[in-house]
């Protein structure tokens, strides 16, 4: 009973999804704002989440109408599960285990690949394209956005995410040799939750709505929710291992400080959205390549020359 | 190159009043002199049609109730807000108003008539 | 087999009549290897209105109000170009105060084509924000343009002999006080253009048409001017009183989408300019002279440099109320027939800034260009009487009473 409300109510399903569409609305008003513009209204994401689910869901004859039906599904699912091995206000995770750190990244690559096989069994030109560039991004974000998680684990000589925020906790400063793989880790997250400047694959200039392009009603509706839990846990993941403040106040203090790292992640993936154009996806191939990885490199050979010094 | 120019006017315009307004419920009003509904003094209309023969898209009808008296139908969604009427009405009889807002559900209320009065000028919509 | 190992994967894929990077209907068929771009159809009509037909059966003053509706963002630049057309029939001596109005309402709406552009490209490159501000700052120019002529777009300010208002001096002080707003934004935006690294990337190398090509296609206005091509109509044929005008034409060598922005944003600083010489040296005088309503026989030739290039006007009388021909050449016509060649072994994410670099307005653009017959295998451009007669048998077909029409075609055909 306690572990079906744990996954399905707080601090799983329903909270997430709440917090998910809470977070959209910071980003969507924040944008506006930036932009000298007013922005909706608080219960905007959840009025459009309530309005989706009333409209008719239009599968293409063309389409694989299992695989079409399955992968919003699939996505939201993913997601979901990865929130229950991150610390999010306690040191401790609901759940760990040796290497979870690797098992959240894993989980948060199948919303790309959810996005991929959508697009693809769609069978629209447009989807297809769309998909095809998820993809390609994929390969160009995925090695920048490890490496850059992977230099905090390295330093704190653990794979387990409650390990590690634990060793941040005792050692507070030692976050601050991070900060490149945390500049690294924000970057490779835009691509990941494909915002602008890496929104490629739903570039609606180009290619209408790319993977979501034969979306509609019920299905397109849990894709967003998806998206914007991912939004949740990949903040949630930054703030656990990149900041680890608060963690070890009290439950409602640290809650509140948990919300506000959030928060501030939220506020920085908009900013990059606002004051970007959208690169095209050979752009940002090279980009990731000739810059995200050599820095993360930098920041491993710094956690490395650290371990060998302070560890002596 | 600088990644990024516009980050100190983005980050400026949160605390700036935003530049939209909250139509309907903030309305900013149109300039003297914009071209709107057109409106009709029967009192000074002498018949002539100049009007009717100046008008590109034929939407306004005077017609002769009798002696020295003429109402003036207008079809809102045929007249294109252009004022050659007003330009080309020998007595000035035709005014250009502010009034925008004309959107109706109903076609029929897009028929406007003004009619001829003896003693005042008076206006009834249909 | 190697044939079809190489074409495994190309395919077709529709950008249009709806698309959302169109603003538009046009409809682009592009041929395509994974990201690639292997060739362009394009295919022109959606906007057809039969315009220049609907011309014949008004007269000439009510003809200004249709030819003004033909575009919103050109509407000025397509009724003065007809009424210098009608004003050069007629031999009418406009008088200069019209001719300073007409030349600071055309230059008002070049500033306001160029920031919706700007925005329009912005918005095509995925920066959204560029397009909600420069969106933003055009409100400046509507707004002015609102208190001038009555109306944010669709101006209504040219009669035939002269122009409708007359501008007070506080509508002069108006307009300086906005033209200097908008000189400042304008200068931010060219900071903007030219240091964001994003929007370099995107639009430089994109869009690449040489001088030689742009010259044998045809291009104008400022997609021939990036190209290095110095041809601009307010100083080769001046119109209204561009010639007491001190102007510079802003040509650029980049040659691409970048040169473009380029040329169009130091134009804007071009159009401040000339609107406080206008503000400054306006005579005095009647904004108007009486015009004939019958408009005696002869034919004319009107260019006009619109904000998108080179507007071509013709009109022929034969003495009556109605104008016996009216074709229109809008600057987009010319330019559309570069975007083929600039697409040549580019990206399909370049399309759509590619087409909005040439600041496409189809609906200028679709006038009668050549019918083909549709029946049989001949392919001929059919005249105007033969077009006449088809139109009349097709309706006569569909049991519309032709009598009338029918004993006029027979008229001319006499003639």
């Amino acid at each position: 009973m306690n572990a079906l409300f744990l996954i399905l109510i707080f601090p799983g399903f329903l909270f997430l999804a709440l917090f998910g569409l809470f977070a959209e609305f910071i980003d969507r008003k924040l944008y506006a704002r930036m932009q000298n513009r007013q922005g909706p209204p608080w219960f905007q994401p959840l009025a459009d989440f309530i309005k989706l689910l009333g409209k008719e869901d239009i599968v293409p004859d063309e389409a694989n109408a299992r695989m079409f039906r399955l992968m919003p599904l699939f996505a939201l699912t993913a997601v979901v599960s990865s929130i229950i091995y991150i610390p999010l206000w306690k040191t401790g995770a609901l759940y760990s285990f040796s290497g979870d750190l690797v098992v959240v990244l894993y989980l948060l690559t199948l919303p790309t690949l959810a996005f991929f096989i959508g697009g693809w069994y769609s069978t629209s030109l447009y989807a297809r394209i769309g998909s095809v560039r998820s993809l390609t991004q994929m390969f160009a974000y995925e090695v920048p956005l490890f490496m850059g998680l992977f230099s905090p684990a390295l330093l704190a000589d653990s794979w387990t995410l409650s390990d590690i925020s634990r060793f941040y906790i005792d050692h507070p400063t030692y976050c601050f040799f991070n900060l490149i793989g945390f500049g690294v880790a924000l970057v490779a997250l835009l691509g990941k939750l494909e915002k602008a400047p890496f929104d490629i694959p739903e570039a609606e200039t180009e290619i209408v709505a790319g993977t979501f392009t034969e979306y509609s009603g019920r299905l397109y509706a849990f894709f967003r929710l998806a998206i914007d839990i991912e939004m949740i846990v990949g903040a949630s993941l930054l703030a656990a291992v990149f900041l680890p403040f608060g963690l070890k106040d009290e439950a409602a203090i640290g809650f509140l400080i948990y919300i506000l790292k959030v928060v501030l992640v939220v506020f920085l993936l908009t900013l990059a959205r606002t004051i970007f154009a959208r690169l095209r996806i050979d752009q940002m191939v090279k980009f990731c390549w000739k810059y995200l990885v050599p820095l993360a490199l930098l920041q491993l050979l710094i956690v490395l020359f650290l371990k060998g010094v302070l560890l002596q | 190159m600088k990644p990024g120019r516009m980050l100190k006017l983005v980050l400026q315009s949160i605390f700036k009043k935003p530049a939209t307004l909250n139509y309907p419920a903030d309305k900013s009003g149109m300039p003297k002199g914009f071209r709107g509904k057109i409106t009709f003094d029967p009192s000074k209309c002498i018949g002539c049609k100049m009007c009717m023969r100046d008008c590109p898209a034929n939407a306004i009808t005077i017609n002769k109730i009798d002696e020295k008296r003429y109402e003036a139908v207008f079809d809102l969604g045929r007249c294109i807000y252009c004022g050659q009427c007003v330009d080309s009405c020998l007595k000035k009889a035709l005014t250009a108003s502010a009034e925008f807002e004309l959107a109706q559900l109903d076609k029929k209320k897009l028929r406007v008539v003004f009619h001829a009065d003896a003693q005042k000028p008076a206006q009834k919509e249909t | 087999m190697h044939d079809s190992h190489e074409h495994e994967h190309e395919f077709k894929i529709p950008l249009g009549p709806q698309h959302p990077a169109l603003k538009e209907p046009e409809s682009f068929s592009i041929a395509l290897k994974g990201e690639k771009i292997l060739g362009v159809d394009i295919r022109l009509g959606y906007n057809h209105r039969g315009i220049e037909k609907a011309c014949e059966e008004r007269t000439f003053l009510q003809d200004v109000y249709l030819l003004e509706r033909i575009c919103g963002i050109c509407s000025h630049s397509h009724s003065t170009a007809y009424v210098q057309a009608v004003e050069e029939i007629a031999g009418l001596a406009v008088p200069p105060r019209a001719l300073y109005i007409r030349t600071l309402i055309g230059e008002l709406e070049r500033v306001h084509s160029h920031f919706l552009w700007l925005g329009v490209a912005g918005h095509e490159i995925g920066f959204d924000t560029l397009l909600m501000y420069t969106w933003r700052d055009r409100e400046i120019v509507m707004d002015l343009l609102a208190q001038l002529t009555g109306n944010r777009v669709n101006y209504g300010i040219n009669t035939i002999g002269g122009v409708r208002r007359d501008i007070t001096p506080e509508h002069g002080k108006d307009i300086l006080a906005g033209v200097a707003t908008l000189e400042e934004r304008t200068k931010y935006y060219i900071r903007i253009a030219t240091e964001e690294t994003t929007i370099i990337k995107r639009l430089s190398g994109v869009g690449i048409i040489s001088k030689e090509d742009a010259l044998r296609l045809g291009a104008v206005g400022p997609t021939a001017r990036a190209s290095g091509v110095d041809r601009d109509i307010r100083r080769e044929d001046p119109y209204a009183a561009y010639a007491e005008m001190d102007f510079d034409v802003i040509t650029d060598d980049h040659c691409d989408v970048y040169g473009r922005t380029v040329v169009r944003l130091k134009e804007l600083m071009e159009s401040f300019k000339i609107i406080r010489q206008i503000v400054a040296k306006i005579p005095d005088g009647p904004i108007a002279v009486r015009a004939p309503r019958k408009i005696p026989a002869g034919e004319a030739f009107s260019r006009y440099e619109a904000p998108r290039g080179e507007d071509v006007h013709y009109v022929k009388s034969n003495g009556g109320e109605k104008p016996e021909r009216v074709k229109v050449r809008a600057p987009t016509l010319a330019n559309i027939q570069t975007v083929k060649h600039m697409l040549r072994d580019r990206f399909l994410a370049d399309m759509p800034i590619v087409i909005a670099a040439i600041d496409p307005c189809f609906s200028c653009t679709d006038r009668m260009v050549g019918i083909r017959r549709l029946d049989g295998e001949k392919k001929e451009i059919l005249g105007w009487e033969s077009l006449r007669s088809f139109s009349l048998g097709w309706h006569r077909a569909r049991g519309f009473d032709v009598t009338v029409a029918e004993k006029k075609l027979h008229q001319l055909m006499e003639h």
